[in-house]
């Protein structure tokens, strides 16, 4: 588990994750913005699949690298001026406390809590064969409502889209 | 008017001496490490066995165990990267060796084959000068792509110019990994196998809008933004599709897909006939090949999203299209047509060699696609995928899974339920087809009635009359 590979894979990935992050924040084109936004989102799939998560690391890759950034290119695209200027925003300050707070908030968090006595009560006498098998499990026994809601709540939102966009025929 | 403006000319020396000398050590290292597996598993030099070349997985699985009794005897020799290091770095080593080679290699013959059947198709030769048969073309090609000048438009965003035709290459070749060409012989045997192939697929899309957005051009832009819809749109109907077959094998893991097909001696394509029509339509779709290549239709927008590469970056762009392709074919040979297994030959006859029969004769569907339909128009692209494939698929989808949750709980022999089950799936596939098409408004054209507006417009009429006015539909 803790063997070299896995350890410089970690430290790797991190940087390039945090890295590509900062850099986000920091590039004056969008566009460019949005490249590194997808960067730090792989590196984080790449941190699932150290963690042997195959199913998250690919639902990672599959929404966030692929789904998310063409949503985000497309935003960018359709805004007048927005392509090459990341200049003035409102919300630099607000964004730093906001992102400070949450960063100090999930330390806190993170140091304070036991890792090893809860990892190992919680994956106590279970042994996954695969990831996907177990959530599967789980999302269609125990938290079955919670995945109705949130399919009513998707599809509810999808048809909003198309009734905002939708044009009058003309009579 | 692109080809007005002025390139910016690169500077003669672009790469670096140091990074020449590290290409040429790959080259060779590449090279060598063929041939060592050549020596290795044909003449069996390890512990003087001869190794039976049918099946590869068994000489590389020896050769792990062979290489893991090495490592035990000298015990803290780069101990801390683990136990199996040596085992895991030459098995990687190998198998990522063995991909690149046959893609690799595929490629070179594939850029021959395509063309030729192409020019079959259209009553014509193909290329026939260079080398026998025209056979070396290919290199020719390529020598002739390496020699251009590349060129980079003066608006352009330099990174983002520059990294997108190594960036699309990427998940061509991973997507390689989990396709299963023996018993034991898949270089990445995850347990997600379709997800991660979903998964790596989506990500070409950043790259081809790259590409498109960085060229600084409005026919590449305008390519990139109809690639981006088109990939988008299809991946639904393609991921559905995908899905039945997961419901009724019952895995995501390929190896798992081949075998439940083998136990139960049949095709998942006799059994989901409108599952893999709809994969191999989407998927021509998302490889931007005709008849659904409206991304770089020639006629309307140069050459789509890469308008403005030239020489090897517009040669590599090229070969991802031809890879994907292949791909493609590859997926459809694993996953409808049985993979690696033909109802027992498996057993006499090596599994690649039957997987790469099916490989080919699921490319020369699709090159048979490219050379008989004409592109279809924008529109009529998007409405068939939201209009006509979503609805049919995710029909089909809920009658599969019906299917897979019986299959599951009934207690018959798997002919009589997987026979019943593949009737039900012919007969609601053709009916459902039939019906939508008819509501959509979908008829086949008995007889042309339309007047030839072209031919009228530029004053050719009395030159159709002369062929015949009934070969061209016209009423005299």
């Amino acid at each position: 588990m803790d063997s070299a590979g896995i350890i410089v894979a970690f430290w790797l990935l991190s940087a390039i994750a945090v890295g590509s992050a900062v850099g986000v924040f920091l590039a004056r084109n969008l566009i460019h913005a949005v490249v590194l936004l997808v960067l730090s989102f792989v590196a984080t799939a790449g941190l699932f699949v150290t963690l042997s998560a195959d199913f998250i690391a690919a639902a990672q890759v599959l929404i966030y690298a692929g789904a998310i950034p063409v949503l985000m290119v497309f935003a960018v695209m359709l805004t007048p001026l927005a392509g090459r200027d990341n200049g003035n925003s409102l919300y630099v300050v607000p964004g730093v406390l906001l992102g400070g707070a949450f960063t100090v908030i999930v330390a806190i968090v993170a140091i304070d809590a036991e890792w090893g006595a809860a990892g190992a009560t919680a994956l106590a006498g279970q042994s996954f064969e695969t990831t996907a098998d177990a959530i599967g499990d789980a999302l269609l026994g125990r938290y079955v409502l919670a995945f109705e809601v949130a399919s009513v709540l998707l599809l509810a939102a999808l048809i909003g889209a198309i009734v905002l966009v939708r044009e009058d025929e003309p009579a | 008017m692109s080809s007005l403006r002025m390139g910016r000319r690169l500077p003669q020396r672009a790469v670096p001496r140091a990074l020449l000398a590290l290409g040429a050590l790959v080259a060779i290292g590449f090279v060598a490490v063929n041939a060592a597996i050549g020596y290795v598993v044909i003449d069996g030099r390890l512990d003087g066995q001869w190794y039976d070349v049918r099946d590869l997985g068994i000489g590389v699985q020896d050769l792990r165990e062979w290489l893991d009794d090495r490592n035990a005897d000298q015990p803290g020799f780069l101990d801390f990267l683990g136990q199996h290091w040596i085992s895991y770095a030459v098995t990687a080593l190998l198998g990522a060796t063995g991909i690149l080679s046959i893609v690799g290699g595929a490629l070179l013959a594939l850029i021959w084959i395509e063309r030729r059947l192409i020019g079959r198709m259209q009553i014509r030769r193909g290329p026939n000068r260079v080398g026998p048969y025209g056979l070396l073309q290919p290199v020719a090609d390529a020598i002739k792509l390496i020699q251009k000048e590349v060129l980079m438009p003066r608006g352009a965003d330099k990174v983002l110019f520059f990294l997108p035709p190594a960036l699309i290459f990427i998940p061509m070749i991973v997507a390689w990994g989990p396709i299963p060409w023996g018993a034991q012989m898949a270089y990445l045997d995850v347990h997600v196998g379709i997800l991660f192939l979903i998964a790596v697929s989506s990500l070409t899309t950043l790259a081809i809008f790259m590409a498109g957005w960085s060229s600084n051009n409005h026919y590449a832009l305008l390519g990139a933004m109809r690639t981006i819809a088109m990939m988008i749109s299809y991946e639904i109907p393609l991921s559905i599709a995908l899905l039945s077959v997961v419901l009724i094998s019952g895995s995501m893991q390929l190896s798992t897909i081949v075998e439940w097909q083998s136990t139960h001696n049949v095709w998942l394509a006799a059994l989901l006939p409108l599952a893999m029509f709809t994969y191999f339509f989407s998927s021509t779709a998302e490889l931007n090949r005709t008849p659904n290549d409206i991304a770089e239709a020639e006629s309307e927008i140069v050459a789509g999203f890469h308008t403005e590469y030239s020489g090897m970056k517009f040669g590599l762009f090229y070969a991802v299209e031809l890879g994907n392709a292949l791909f493609v074919a590859a997926l459809t040979a694993t996953l409808f047509l049985g993979g690696w297994t033909l109802f027992g030959l498996e057993e006499w006859i090596p599994g690649y060699l039957i997987l790469g029969a099916k490989i080919s004769a699921a490319y020369f569907l699709l090159v048979w696609l490219r050379g008989t339909l004409p592109r279809f128009r924008l529109d009529q692209l998007m409405k068939f995928a939201w209009q006509f494939l979503i609805p049919l698929s995710l029909l089909n989808l809920l009658i599969v899974a019906v299917e897979a949750s019986l299959f599951a709980r009934w207690q018959v022999k798997g002919i009589v339920s997987l026979g019943l089950f593949a009737i039900v799936n012919w007969a609601a596939a053709i009916i459902l087809v039939r019906e939508w098409a008819r509501r959509m408004g979908y008829r086949p054209e008995r007889e042309a009635v339309r007047q030839p507006i072209l031919t009228r417009g530029v004053g050719g009429l009395q030159a159709a009359r002369r062929l015949g006015a009934s070969e061209l539909g016209t009423q005299p």
